[in-house]
């Protein structure tokens, strides 16, 4: 809080504008984490890809084979690319099932060399990028989720209080995202009620998720904890979830980068390194 | 064993071609580059060993991995890698339904035997309903029937300072006779048999036949088909190119297939 808002202090010479109030925002711990995972959730994803295009079809159940349904697949006929969703097929030529690399080569691996680790097809070097970066999110996700609860991030920030579970407050608040009206002055140094839970469900939701049902298909960790194939449905069922929940994160990017630019790309990014923060002033007649 | 596999000059080489044409694509080549480096790959390759010491170390030495009913099995089990190992000598064999096949049971052992289909057959039998897991993602069911390799290993008397054991295989694929290896807690796991049948009828040529390796708490390539001989070692230095197994030995694979 700037002393100048208080109404107990005389008012100063107003300048023509009021000095910018800044905020520590995020501590170390949580701008380390971002960017670790920023890097990590990258490399996981699109190593993920490369795996998945040795077999591009997903299964519910115990097993599932070339012989068994899927219930989602990515081929190629022989002059164009698909995606299979149940009996719908959705023509993909160019981009998934069938496309052209850099070298002017059609392929029909499922998903194109841009889109994966390494570009042309490597399953040893996909797995290896993938279950070494696994490690790193498994360990950051633990520590973070630790200092979180210890360290009162979660009962300071990310706590969503009783008022703000009012439907009322969050239809508002979904409202005022959007009009793109965001939080200013004051309100903008803490999360809103969306932000609260999209932050919940990723740390304490999907990133557990992914990394359970990922675990769920190593037949090693399967034989030492034999109920996670209870827990998912099987094998196959947790293979299925493991790509679902990974574009739900992708999602969850989409969302993040677009706030983040329509809420001020440069003041947002140099709080995440630096972790101090700019209110925006308030609106006229708004204070 | 994988379906499609390009040589790794050729992977090289197209990686290569693509950091010439960096121009459009700087981020995707530069991945490509930072894949290739020696120093890279030792830092991504300790994510094998944190796997392999991490699953050693939650899962009892023996902990089982599941078992299926009948009611589970998939209805086609796919078959993969090698499916007719070529040449007359198999072909005899399998004209003769492999009266004559035999498995060498050599290396570092007080006794070396040469077991018949007949002495497998006549040995205690387990049988299991196992879930098979390919590192390409699929997953078929199919019960199994044979020895455990561990009474083999006890006929043969493995001394003490044999830490793996190597599988030989009947089928060549490009330039070698495919072949694995486990260590030994995998091989004296009770799960790990000797199967000669599969589903409940003689195990078919397309699924290893006379005699193929179930290792179920690992992926597919690890579980050898169309087995000649167990051979047990001190070190994997000599086997291969080093790193004691056929696809590991080609197109880098981890040798620990637990995840």
């Amino acid at each position: 809080m700037a002393e100048a808002d208080s109404p107990d202090v005389p008012p100063a010479p107003v300048p023509e504008k009021p000095a910018p109030v800044r905020v520590y925002r995020h501590r170390l711990p949580t701008r380390i984490w971002h960017w670790v995972n920023a890097v990590t959730l990258l490399v996981m994803l699109m190593s993920g890809l490369m795996i998945f295009n040795a077999h591009p079809r997903l299964y519910w159940g115990q097993y599932g084979a070339n012989p068994d349904r899927a219930w989602f697949a990515i081929g190629a006929t022989a002059d164009t690319g698909y995606v299979r969703f149940g009996e719908t097929r959705i023509e993909t030529t160019g981009v998934l099932g069938r496309w052209t690399d850099a070298e002017g080569e059609e392929k029909t691996w499922a998903f194109p060399g841009w889109a994966t680790i390494p570009t042309s097809y490597d399953l040893a070097a996909g797995r290896r990028w993938h279950l070494f970066f696994a490690w790193v999110l498994s360990a950051g996700l633990a520590l973070y989720m630790v200092w979180s609860l210890l360290g009162g991030h979660v009962r300071r920030d990310l706590h969503v209080r009783r008022a703000e579970w009012s439907p009322r407050h969050i239809w508002d608040d979904i409202k005022d995202h959007a009009r793109l009206r965001f939080p200013r002055g004051e309100a903008a140094a803490r999360y809103n009620i969306l932000q609260k839970l999209s932050y919940i469900g990723v740390i304490f939701g999907l990133l557990p998720l992914m990394i359970f049902t990922g675990l769920t298909m190593s037949p090693g960790m399967d034989a030492a904890w034999p109920w996670l194939l209870d827990l998912f449905g099987g094998r196959q069922s947790a293979r299925s979830i493991h790509f679902i929940a990974a574009w739900l994160l992708v999602l969850f990017f989409l969302v993040h980068i677009l706030m983040v630019i329509l809420a001020g790309p440069i003041n947002e990014v140099r709080s995440m390194i630096g972790g101090w923060f700019t209110l925006p002033p308030e609106r006229e007649g708004e204070a | 064993m994988s379906g499609v596999l390009l040589p790794r000059r050729q992977l090289i080489a197209r990686a290569g071609g693509l950091v010439a044409a960096a121009g459009a694509l700087p981020l995707l080549s530069g991945c490509d580059a930072i894949s290739e480096a020696p120093a890279v790959r030792k830092i991504l390759s300790m994510g094998e060993e944190m796997n392999r010491a991490s699953q050693r170390a939650l899962m009892d030495r023996d902990a089982l991995a599941r078992e299926f009913t009948r009611a589970d099995l998939s209805p086609v089990f796919r078959s993969n890698g090698t499916k007719l190992p070529d040449g007359a000598a198999y072909a005899a064999h399998a004209a003769t339904r492999f009266a004559d096949w035999r498995i060498a049971v050599s290396g570092l052992v007080a006794r070396p035997l040469s077991l018949s289909m007949a002495d497998i057959r006549a040995m205690p039998q387990r049988t299991q309903i196992t879930r098979h897991d390919c590192v390409e993602g699929w997953s078929a069911i199919g019960e199994w029937t044979g020895p455990q390799l561990r009474r083999i290993l006890e006929a043969a008397g493995v001394k003490d300072r044999a830490r793996y054991i190597v599988f030989r295989c009947a089928d060549r694929i490009d330039d070698a006779l495919y072949y694995e290896s486990c260590d030994m807690v995998d091989a004296l796991h009770p799960q790990t048999i000797l199967a000669w049948a599969m589903n409940g009828a003689v195990l078919p040529i397309a699924n290893g036949a006379p005699l193929r390796l179930r290792i179920e708490r690992q992926l597919g390539y690890k579980h050898a088909k169309y087995l000649t001989g167990i051979e047990a070692v001190a070190s994997l230095d000599h086997i291969g190119a080093g790193k004691g197994g056929f696809w590991e030995d080609r197109i880098d694979y981890e040798w620990y297939a637990g995840i």
